[in-house]
């Protein structure tokens, strides 16, 4: 049983309708071809309408949607299971919320690094909801070396409410292990490319988020803060998350006009939760595709246009 | 029936154009409640002289503190704000930053300098907490990333005064950026060889700490002042529980690993100046 959010659920009673028209032709033998035709074009048409004005909270609650894929089930997809994770920081331990390792598409070897969220409530907990500890950004520290000491290009995905604020990540140095990322990353010597593909919060999606080429997939969101926080800080009440979600500018498209983000993947019509095997696909090309092109350019120049995109972001008179 | 009427809400002089403290005033420390004379208490660099508790100063304090003979030149004085974000909650950004400026006579959270510390040139970058809690935006990022140029011109020794509650909501996307921006500065400041000192005073948390100020060649703070990535309120809701005392101060930060030393007021300019000889020297 599929998981519809409130303003998805014109889709679902659409679903609903046909899935019923096909049942009562099956049973009473009735040509419903009509009907069911007539159905599917009227969901085609409430999808796009539904899709192409999401407002930008409704984009928010899509790229947290329990059925999105998350980072293992892309890599899995793009390697077609040719993937070895790694694990380990090498000084304190492994952690869940970060994933990483070898894999190869379609024959060349590449390193990915991503956050891992849960699929069920349990595995929630196991993955501590996509939220990295130090160590996480530590592992994916070292991976990112490796991946850089045998010239394979790098892949990030990044998906995370946020890096976690718990009192061990504290004593641990969450800052000074985000920070170092952030840092190294500059001047990692062969393509990094970093992919958005649900929540980008702050800090803790920056953390692995420094790339050659930065993307967004359609219906994710990126940056400083998540709307609900900010609305608790700003208006001092939870209950100002949709305005908030517009203030922040957050969304795909305004990151990308704000030259914050080098592009944006398309989704699937109805979102990538509904068509992950397309989806995959898609960011399997541009993967590729940027793979290539990075690749021809001289490791120095590389840097140094990576570090210039950083240096020119913000705005003042 | 009344006197004198007040014309204009709040306080309308700005912090640059307040006479100076007259004799006679006190100050009251706040941690242990000692009673001295204001011109006392600035002569002994706003620090308790009972309980040495260090009072939190502003970019002018620093830069008279380290420069010798209290003489600098400031750089891009006049760098301001932009709002590309509209950005509006319960008030407007451009409304926000305009009464802010006069509130506090800023430009904005930081100001950067280049002088002498000792006779070797030395450039400062140091943060006001006055100006919306020390935020980091597009003009610190862009401040920042010229005063290494700066020091790289000068082949001189940097340093980052850090104060800040962290990125500057109000700039969103462009506010998380300034943390990559000037790490990528960083990495052409190490690449020629100059030493980035950075120092971290109460307090210093969020995108600040998980970027340059946790980045210096050494780490160095003040006593008791607050360093944290998740400030304490955040940390205690998440775990549920009391924090430790001490927890996320100086000390604290020093004991697991994060920090080369811990300096006191007094010592600072001295201290600074060692490290800055070891490097150059």
């Amino acid at each position: 049983m599929s998981i519809y959010l409130d303003f998805e659920e014109p889709i679902n009673a659409l679903e609903q309708q046909i899935a019923k028209a096909q049942d009562i032709g099956k049973d009473a033998e009735l040509d419903m071809t009509d009907k069911i035709k007539e159905l599917e074009d009227k969901l085609e048409s409430k999808t796009k309408e539904i899709f192409s004005n999401l407002t930008p909270w409704q984009r928010v609650q899509l790229s947290r949607h329990p059925e999105r894929p998350y980072t293992l089930a892309y890599i899995e997809a793009i390697t077609q299971g040719d993937f070895q994770e790694l694990h380990g920081d090498r000084n304190v331990s492994d952690d869940k919320a970060m994933v990483g390792g070898w894999g190869s598409i379609d024959g060349k070897t590449v390193m990915f690094v991503g956050q891992q969220k849960g699929m069920n409530t349990k595995m929630r907990q196991y993955r501590n909801f996509g939220m990295a500890n130090p160590e996480g950004y530590r592992k994916a520290l070292r991976l990112m070396k490796l991946a850089e000491k045998f010239n394979k290009p790098i892949v990030t995905f990044i998906d995370t409410p946020g890096a976690f604020p718990g009192l061990e990540a504290e004593e641990r140095g969450q800052g000074e292990a985000i920070a170092r990322n952030i840092y190294e990353m500059m001047n990692i010597k062969v393509p990094i490319i970093c992919i958005i593909i649900g929540e980008g919060a702050s800090g803790g999606a920056l953390g692995i988020g420094v790339g050659d080429k930065v993307i967004m997939l359609e219906n994710t969101w990126y940056s400083v803060i998540s709307p609900e926080s900010c609305s608790s800080i700003l208006w001092r009440s939870w209950d100002y998350k949709e305005k908030a979600a517009e203030a922040l500018k957050l969304t795909s498209e305004d990151m990308k006009r704000l030259k914050l983000v080098d592009g944006i993947i398309k989704e699937p019509i109805n979102g990538a939760h509904r068509n992950p095997e397309e989806m995959f696909a898609t960011v399997k090309r541009e993967v590729k595709r940027h793979i290539t092109l990075l690749s021809k350019i001289d490791p120095a120049e590389r840097c140094e246009k990576r570090m210039n995109k950083f240096t020119e972001m913000g705005v003042f008179k | 029936m009344v006197w004198f009427k007040r014309k204009l809400e709040g306080i309308q002089t700005s912090t640059k154009d307040k006479k100076e403290t007259p004799e006679g005033l006190w100050y009251k420390c706040p941690k242990c409640q000692t009673v001295v004379t204001t011109e006392d208490h600035i002569s002994n660099f706003f620090v308790c002289e009972r309980c040495s508790f260090h009072e939190r100063i502003g970019s002018e304090e620093y830069f008279q503190l380290f420069f010798d003979d209290a003489k600098y030149k400031e750089i891009d004085k006049k760098l301001k704000s932009g709002d590309p974000l509209e950005f509006e909650d319960t008030k407007k950004y451009v409304d926000r930053i305009k009464q802010t400026q006069k509130k506090s006579g800023l430009t904005d959270a930081i100001r950067t300098a280049y002088g002498k510390i000792d006779g070797q040139d030395f450039v400062i970058a140091a943060m006001d907490f006055s100006f919306i809690g020390g935020s980091l935006g597009s003009v610190m990022g862009e401040k920042i990333a010229r005063a290494i140029d700066k020091a790289i011109k000068l082949k001189a020794p940097f340093m980052i005064v850090s104060k800040s509650g962290g990125a500057r909501m109000m700039e969103a996307g462009l506010s998380l950026m300034q943390m990559a921006k000037v790490s990528a500065k960083l990495n052409q400041l190490s690449e020629a060889k100059l030493p980035y000192i950075s120092f971290l005073t109460d307090p210093t948390t969020g995108g600040v700490t998980a970027s340059f100020a946790m980045l210096g060649d050494i780490n160095i703070a003040e006593p008791d002042a607050l360093i944290a990535f998740a400030g304490p309120r955040v940390v205690k809701e998440t775990i549920g529980r009391d924090l430790p005392p001490g927890f996320q101060r100086s000390e604290f930060v020093l004991e697991h690993g994060f920090l080369d030393y811990i300096v006191e007021r007094h010592d600072l300019k001295k201290e600074v100046s060692k490290s800055v000889r070891f490097f150059m020297n």
